[in-house]
């Protein structure tokens, strides 16, 4: 069997199971030095198959989106395009996720559990987004009791939009 | 400022702590990856950019309390042994010790915190622990992550989670894993079955085969595969429940073999210790291998409960860049394995020999979701 990297006789087999498949990595011993996956501790022996996106196990690029053919779209914050993704497979900055937000969905859902966050979020992050919330429900109040002829209501809505908004208590609705 | 020595030659605190689990567990790992809001990856970034990014990220995890007086060093003054140290000892990935101008690492002083600074991603946190505790792994490293976003604005998007520069990592960005030693199962044929389970309920399991079956040192490695789409809680939930099942396992085949084939095992474990104490020529492979019976002696009664911390802790000296760190130079191999037996050797000096065979104690049944390897 001949070495994933180069064309020596491979030594070293590197097997990992996930949902109940097997992907082998075979590597020649100076390619399994090089890559530091002789040491069965390390995490470098996982980041070279889990990376799942290395040479050695995505072959041809599999799920990273196209870029269609003259496409010229870029990240307006880095100047990253797709063709810099399937060349380097990693993105350039922050930013360029809400570029290709698109373009990499398909890509995502072989990679992970769900399509959308759930966990830890930045605590001052959380505090504008209740923030928000509250503005947007308030805001959505104040249209009903308008349309519903409801001034008198309307109008205490409105001062409420108006006040800071309260320290958040432990009975606050959470965002859903 | 913190010397490389000084951090180097105690043992890391986790590495002679894995009694827990009838030490199937050696050590629960816990990662967080981070970037900046406003600087490109570090990958895309140009050297002022990246250098840009260090000026921010570096202070503010010095000032971290719990870095007080920590190390704290840029990688293009530590040289390459001490680079491959700080890898053999898990402290620094292999990719970031590749790195020089512009990326660093903070080490604490116990190992216990090791922050890469412009790795793959801005930054990346770990947490190491002996035994099974991803639990209070992570729980340690997230509030040190939350003291950070006081002063570093991190890229986060609602629905994506944390930004992180491989989409593998997007959302918690979390890689949470547990390196386990399991000679019961490979000895007894059963880890096949074993982590085939592992594998089918969604996490990645690995070995390091050689040319057979069995995997060196029988260490394999369980962590999570998914960073999105599931809380940190749920996925450390799940992959201790998953990790202790395969402990249990691993104890009961251990108390089979010994009730089964109680010579064999006598057998395996004296000639190990035969030759761990008395080679002058040994490579990592054949040491790995025999330390590991050693170790299973320690666990079964064969030797004092310390044997398992000793081998755990000769387990990252005989490595390569310790041995040369050891030897104040660089060693050919062929002079490495001398010095690795001459260790082995002396720290097996006034090692008891090996009792025999024990009679097994009660064991405990698994209980969950994880197919006995007897049923499947
Ligand atoms: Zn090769
Ligand atoms: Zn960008």
């Amino acid at each position: 069997m001949k070495c994933d990297f180069c064309d020596a006789k491979a030594t070293v087999f590197l097997t990992q199971l996930v949902e109940g498949q097997s992907k082998k990595v075979c590597l020649c011993e100076k390619c399994a030095q090089e890559r530091g996956v002789t040491d069965p501790t390390g995490f470098s022996m996982a980041d070279l198959i889990l990376g799942g996106m290395t040479a050695a196990t995505s072959q041809g690029g599999e799920g990273l989106p196209d870029p269609p053919p003259g496409a010229t779209k870029k990240c307006p914050t880095c100047g990253f395009t797709l063709e810099d993704l399937h060349r380097v497979r990693r993105f350039g900055c922050a930013e360029c996720y809400a570029t290709f937000r698109e373009e990499i969905a398909p890509m995502l859902r072989g990679l992970h559990r769900g399509l959308s966050h759930v966990g830890k979020v930045p605590e001052g992050l959380m505090a504008l987004q209740v923030k928000h919330q509250r503005l947007q429900d308030l805001r959505t109040r104040l249209d009903q009791a308008i349309s519903s002829e409801n001034y008198e209501e309307a109008a205490g809505i409105r001062d409420e939009t108006l006040r800071p908004a309260e320290p958040p208590s432990p009975q606050a609705p959470a965002a859903p | 400022m913190m010397r490389f020595n000084t951090l180097i030659t105690p043992p890391a605190d986790w590495m002679s702590g894995g009694q827990t689990e009838h030490g199937a567990v050696l050590t629960s790992r816990i990662r967080l990856a981070r970037n900046l809001r406003h600087h490109p990856f570090p990958g895309w970034a140009k050297r002022d950019e990246r250098n840009a990014a260090f000026d921010l990220l570096r202070p503010a995890v010095e000032a971290l309390p719990v870095m007080k007086d920590a190390f704290s060093q840029q990688l293009s003054d530590l040289n390459s042994v001490q680079k491959q140290v700080l890898v053999e000892r898990h402290l620094a990935s292999r990719e970031h010790a590749a790195r020089g101008d512009g990326s660093g690492i903070v080490i604490e002083r116990r190992q216990t915190f090791s922050f890469m600074l412009n790795e793959e991603d801005h930054l990346r946190m770990q947490a190491i622990r002996p035994g099974l505790q991803l639990q209070a792994a992570f729980e340690a490293l997230s509030a040190l992550d939350t003291a950070l976003e006081s002063t570093l604005e991190f890229a986060f998007d609602p629905t994506l989670g944390y930004l992180t520069t491989c989409p593998t990592n997007l959302g918690t960005g979390l890689r949470a894993s547990a390196m386990l030693h399991l000679p019961g199962l490979v000895l007894s044929d059963q880890i096949g079955p074993v982590l085939q389970a592992v594998g089918k309920i969604g996490l990645a399991v690995r070995g390091l085969y050689g040319e057979g079956t069995e995997s060196l040192g029988n260490l394999y490695q369980i962590s999570n595969q998914s960073t999105l789409g599931e809380s940190e809680e749920t996925i450390i939930r799940h992959l201790e429940r998953v990790i202790s099942q395969v402990a249990h396992h691993e104890q009961n085949a251990r108390e089979k073999l010994l009730e089964d084939d109680p010579e064999m095992v006598s057998d395996k474990i004296g000639r190990a210790y035969g030759v761990l104490s008395h080679a002058h020529i040994i490579d990592s492979k054949e040491a790995l291998n025999h330390l590991s019976l050693l170790r299973l002696g320690g666990s079964i009664g064969i030797f004092p409960a310390d044997t398992e911390a000793l081998c755990d802790t000769l387990l990252m000296d005989i490595q390569p860049a310790h041995l040369q760190h050891h030897a104040s130079r660089k060693l050919s191999p062929e002079e490495r394995d001398s010095l690795r037996a001459k260790i082995i050797r002396k720290r097996l000096q006034n090692h008891p020999s090996p009792a025999t065979c024990p009679p097994s104690n009660d064991s405990h049944p698994p209980t969950g979701d994880l197919p006995s390897p007897d049923e499947s």
